[in-house]
């Protein structure tokens, strides 16, 4: 039974190559590489190489688009005038055009306003997209707040979360005035100061030592 | 008339022929069979025996080339422990599962564009207009939530007999790479749709993606193949959907599949296996009557005084 044991512990070992047979033509005591060798390396090499040139470009093909930023795209949404500093308007514009409204996205849209403390004479686009996990918020008048349908996400009128499961404020637009019309750009996330930062998705983190555990985008615009 | 298969098959591969046929002489009958000639079928009982024989001729000559008969019976007549149950099937149930799903999708791509602005109403002109088309994209649809719960009850069945263990980790790990796979399956599968309720879950499920740290953003991008989710992440995840996973699924199971033969099933774990079978010496010599008494499970006997035995009950042990 002892015996049997130390069998079982004993790792395996592949038995050790005799040869039996003549040596082939050609062989030298000491010698290292066959023909045979030279021929498996070089028919595995020319096969690893093939496989490489079919891989390597098809994954490179699905990759590319991680490194890929479209072009900025700046819309039209009407004249300052339709805008006011107390409450928002609804703004639907294309981000990508041609593929439906797929490619569109929902912005509420004021002036600013100094009783917030912000910069007199901008237009202030906040993003529907809850930074929670990316349902569609919703603007509630009668509260002043934003409200995320999926899981309770509660935010203030300038977008800072006060409430549920959202890991930052309601994302922004950039937004400028060209001969007195609010042209609406590239979005732009922020922290829970308000301080720009570029674009991040849903349940990341914004701020501090996030901005590297969450590095930003290659296809994201820098903010403003 | 020559056979139809003298004309197919090139000669050396031709049957011998038999004896009376083709110029080799017919050796006479045993006197026993010349006395009592068996009966001979009519015309048509001969041509409803050719009929039977063509399939199987057919068989044969596949399986001349193929050798594929020992493979199949050493398969399919494969002994499997004492204790096999019905919860054995799952594994089985989860592989039709899987087939439904892969018939009824191929015949669903032929009505289906994986575009952003008619991803919709082709699903709608499935539904509503094609000729069982509600009944195909239902099996599929609901399929895929049956093909889910099937592969964790067999996860399920292999954990809790322990047939994880060894020689078969391997083949669990195989079968977790099948779960993931399937459930890739699974999300890649619910946005194709793309009605509100499939765009707003893969919004939802690649966002939860992307909260992972250092990669997540990177993954996020990948999946939608871009900063939003457009046209391209649709034609995306219906390649990885109809494409690329079905494959490595199919591969995968192959592999399972193989080594579940190669292997062979474990027995429940509350099945009872007999001690080792050890000879042991007994005093009593009288050959077919034991010393040791009546055996209740009747296991037990003397061969020539040593009793062999399933228990080791009375007798002096080794």
């Amino acid at each position: 039974m002892a015996q049997d044991a130390d069998n079982i512990k004993q790792p395996y070992r592949a038995p050790e190559q005799v040869r039996t047979e003549p040596p082939p033509p050609g062989y030298f005591e000491g010698e290292s590489m066959t023909r045979r060798k030279v021929f498996t390396i070089a028919s595995q090499a020319l096969g690893g190489l093939a496989g490489a040139a079919i891989v390597l470009p098809a994954v490179g093909f699905a990759v590319a688009p991680i490194f890929h930023r479209g072009k900025e795209r700046w819309e039209k949404i009407g004249p300052v005038g339709d805008f006011t500093e107390d409450t928002y308007r609804q703004v639907v514009f294309t981000e990508t055009p041609g593929i439906g409204d797929v490619g569109k996205q929902l912005a509420y849209v004021r002036q600013s306003s100094k009783e917030l403390g912000e910069e007199a004479g901008q237009v202030v686009a906040i993003s529907n997209r809850c930074a929670h996990l990316g349902c569609p918020v919703r603007f509630v008048q009668a509260a002043g707040n934003f409200i995320c349908p999926c899981h309770g996400g509660v935010y203030d009128f300038q977008g800072k979360r006060i409430g549920g499961p959202p890991v930052r404020p309601l994302d922004r637009f950039q937004t400028r005035i060209t001969k007195g019309e609010v042209e609406i750009g590239p979005r732009y996330s922020v922290t829970s100061q308000l301080k720009p930062v570029r674009a991040r998705d849903p349940g990341e983190f914004t701020g501090g030592v996030w901005e590297y555990l969450y590095p930003p985008r290659p296809s994201t615009f820098p903010p403003p | 008339m020559p056979k139809l298969s003298d004309l197919l098959v090139p000669a050396p591969l031709r049957k011998t022929p038999k004896p009376g046929e083709a110029g080799v002489p017919r050796t006479p009958a045993p006197q026993d069979l010349k006395s009592a000639p068996p009966e001979r079928p009519g015309d048509l009982g001969r041509l409803g025996e050719q009929a039977l024989e063509a399939p199987i001729e057919a068989t044969a000559w596949v399986d001349q080339r193929l050798a594929a008969s020992g493979f199949l019976t050493g398969m399919l007549f494969r002994k499997v422990p004492k204790g096999t149950n019905w919860f054995y099937t799952l594994g089985s149930a989860t592989l039709f599962a899987f087939i439904v799903q892969a018939v009824t999708g191929v015949f669903l791509a032929m009505f289906y564009t994986p575009s952003t602005t008619q991803a919709y109403s082709s699903i709608a002109h499935i539904n509503n207009d094609v000729f069982l088309g509600q009944f195909v994209h239902g099996m599929h649809k609901w399929g895929a939530s049956v093909m889910v719960i099937l592969i964790f009850l067999h996860m399920g069945r292999t954990f809790f007999f322990g047939a994880y263990k060894y020689p078969r980790e391997l083949n669990w790990v195989i079968g977790v790479v099948l779960l993931i796979l399937t459930m890739t399956m699974a999300f890649t599968g619910y946005l194709l749709p793309f009605d509100q309720r499939s765009y707003w879950a893969s919004i939802v499920g690649i966002n939860i993606n992307g909260t992972g740290p250092i990669v997540g953003p990177y993954l996020s991008d990948f999946l939608r193949a871009g900063p939003e989710l457009g046209a391209t992440t649709l034609s995306r995840f219906y390649a990885i959907h109809m494409l690329l996973v079905p494959g490595a699924i199919i591969a995968l199971i192959g592999a399972h599949l193989y080594l579940v033969v190669k292997l062979g099933t474990t027995a429940p774990p509350w099945t009872k296996t007999g001690k080792p079978r050890v000879a042991e010496p007994t005093s009593d010599l009288d050959a077919g009557v034991s010393g040791n008494g009546y055996h209740p499970d009747g296991a037990g006997a003397t061969i020539a005084g040593v009793r062999v035995d399933g228990h080791n009950g009375g007798g002096a042990t080794a």
